[in-house]
């Protein structure tokens, strides 16, 4: 495996009792790719990226996480969650924190990083997603753009090499699916290595370097930006893009 | 608060039905009592004359002053801010049970003369004996629900047999079962360390339940982003999961202590000196029952009053994340 690889996930099937939810999955992401994926609903998207940090289990082949091999006897999760920053469509930021210690927690209970340190970090990377000013202020306090902006702020103080983005802004009004979607487009330019499930077809053409698209738990179609939504090749690619460009 | 609506509403105690259909129950509740011998009948000699040779005349004319008096009262409070109405109302009724004491014609200087000894070794007795059993059950209780909602087979097997028959027993059949039974087995144990262990016991057993669900009303998106951040179970128990559910769990465990402090008078059956010993047994020399367990009585009542005001001020100190 060469080592700018990321994640390499090689014929990853998982099923939820009967029903396959994902069927040969052959992936790769390499540093400082983005990855757009996107597909109808239940179509194994997200089930896809959250066994990239093994908050699913896959149940047969194989995912590599930058260097370490996932698989059913995995003992030491922790390490692969360290180089990998995932965000919700709910934020799930914790809401008896601050902002500021929502950011600090990680660096400080899992690097053993000072408490001074991690602050530092932290008000380094609110100000990133610019909005320091909130820093005292709880979760509840804040519009859900501007949580989103916590959330993505707070995975990238663990300082991850890959971050996931699960449906990111699905949850949100539309005035503030911007605000995020402008972090992580410049997050993308700064050259983070991610993996996006989203809808935002915008954000997919300006960003992305890979579109993916699945169904029915297999990835049907998978090229640049370009040419996904010009010339479709699948018939199910094509039904999909048509019904999103239609309003 | 329950949800208060934005629509005007007039005064309950201000609608005349109302008014009115109290003054008739009031009226008719004290017909049906002759009150012209008491005090009441004494004070309206003036109009009645003599109480006892008034008759019908006099029961009905102690009646309607009464349901006169009791709903003047009322309509006058209905005036008043909730914050008044509420302080008049509490005053109204201690005062009316203060009067009821008042009829059992109590002995002031014998309860001053126990009053020290009922404090200092009934009530001290009775608070650290629940205080160490409330320390104990609430670790009990945090066990056990972690154990409860493991997918280990010993773990929730041996919890929710303790739940099961901890819950599932009379707590007076524990402290004996524990007083004396563990004796047969060749451990010779005190009453007072007999007491805190049945007391630890039953209500972990109960704190259990009510730290499962605390737990369990956590979002899963909670546990997803502490673990996706890397937090082992430990860190996402401890820092995470139960600090909201804190605020879950506090009011039903208020409520426990509050239980508690006075399920504890049932070790009082295995000679323990605490102040439901002490109220049964201080006025058995010279008969005088009623004064022990009344002063008791209000001794509980402070004590719990306490511990509510206690569990508020914690709910308040937790609220402090809701605020928007």
């Amino acid at each position: 495996m060469s080592l700018d690889l990321i994640i390499e996930a090689k014929d990853v099937a998982k099923w939820y009792g009967a029903f396959q939810v994902l069927k040969d999955i052959n992936l790769t992401v390499r540093k400082g790719e983005r990855i757009v994926v996107c597909g109808p609903s239940g179509s194994g998207k997200s089930t896809l990226i959250r066994c990239f940090n093994r908050l699913e289990a896959h149940q047969q082949g194989e995912i590599t996480v930058n260097g370490i091999t996932l698989h059913d006897k995995m003992r030491n999760v922790a390490e692969v969650r360290k180089y990998v920053g995932m965000v919700f469509q709910h934020f799930n930021l914790f809401p008896h924190m601050t902002v500021l210690m929502n950011c600090m927690v990680g660096p400080m209970w899992i690097k053993g990083v000072s408490a001074a340190e991690a602050k530092k970090t932290a008000l380094r990377f609110l100000e990133r997603v610019r909005i320091p000013e909130q820093a005292n202020k709880y979760p509840a306090q804040l519009s859900g753009g501007q949580q989103q902006r916590v959330a993505i702020a707070r995975s990238l103080c663990m300082e991850p090499a890959v971050m996931l983005f699960d449906e990111p802004t699905s949850a949100l009004d539309p005035e503030m699916v911007s605000e995020v979607l402008d972090t992580m487009t410049s997050l993308a330019r700064d050259g983070m290595t991610m993996v996006c499930v989203t809808h935002e077809m915008g954000f997919a053409r300006a960003v992305a370097d890979r579109v993916i698209f699945m169904n029915a738990g297999q990835i049907v179609e998978e090229g640049t930006p370009q040419a996904f939504f010009t010339n479709p090749q699948n018939e199910r690619t094509k039904l999909f893009i048509s019904q999103i460009l239609k309003h | 608060m329950l949800y208060p609506d934005t629509v005007e509403a007039e005064v309950l105690v201000h609608k005349p039905w109302f008014v009115a259909t109290m003054f008739a129950v009031i009226l008719a509740a004290f017909l049906a009592f002759n009150l012209t011998g008491t005090t009441m009948g004494d004070l309206m000699r003036p109009v009645i004359g003599d109480p006892l040779q008034s008759g019908l005349y006099g029961r009905f004319a102690v009646a309607f002053v009464v349901a006169v008096i009791f709903s003047l009262n009322v309509v006058l409070i209905g005036f008043a801010p909730l914050k008044v109405q509420i302080a008049i109302v509490w005053l109204e009724l201690l005062v009316l049970f203060l009067g009821f004491f008042e009829t059992f014609h109590l002995s002031l200087p014998f309860i001053w003369e126990k009053l020290p000894f009922l404090i200092t070794q009934g009530a001290v007795t009775t608070l650290y004996v629940s205080a160490i059993s409330i320390v104990i059950a609430s670790v009990i209780a945090i066990l056990g629900a972690v154990a409860k909602l493991s997918t280990n087979g010993f773990a929730y097997a041996i919890a929710s047999f303790y739940t099961s028959f901890f819950r599932g027993l009379p707590l007076l059949m524990q402290v004996y079962l524990i007083y004396l039974g563990l004796p047969q087995l060749g451990f010779v144990i005190d009453a007072v360390p007999a007491g805190i262990l049945a007391l630890s016991l039953c209500y972990g057993a109960y704190m259990t339940e009510i730290f499962r669900s605390g737990i369990q009303s956590i979002d899963r998106g909670q546990w997803e982003a502490s673990r996706s951040m890397g937090f082992g179970f430990g860190i996402t128990m401890r820092r995470i999961i139960l600090p909201q559910a804190l605020p879950v769990i506090i009011p039903p465990t208020g409520n426990q202590f509050i239980s508690m402090l006075k399920d504890s008078s049932l070790v009082s059956v295995i000679g323990v000196w605490e102040l439901m010993f002490l109220a049964r047994t201080l006025g058995q020399k010279t008969f005088q029952h009623m004064e022990m367990l009344i002063s008791t009585a209000m001794i509980y009542w402070i004590m719990s009053i306490c511990l509510e005001l206690i569990q508020s001020r914690i709910e308040r100190h937790y609220a402090r994340s809701k605020v928007r």
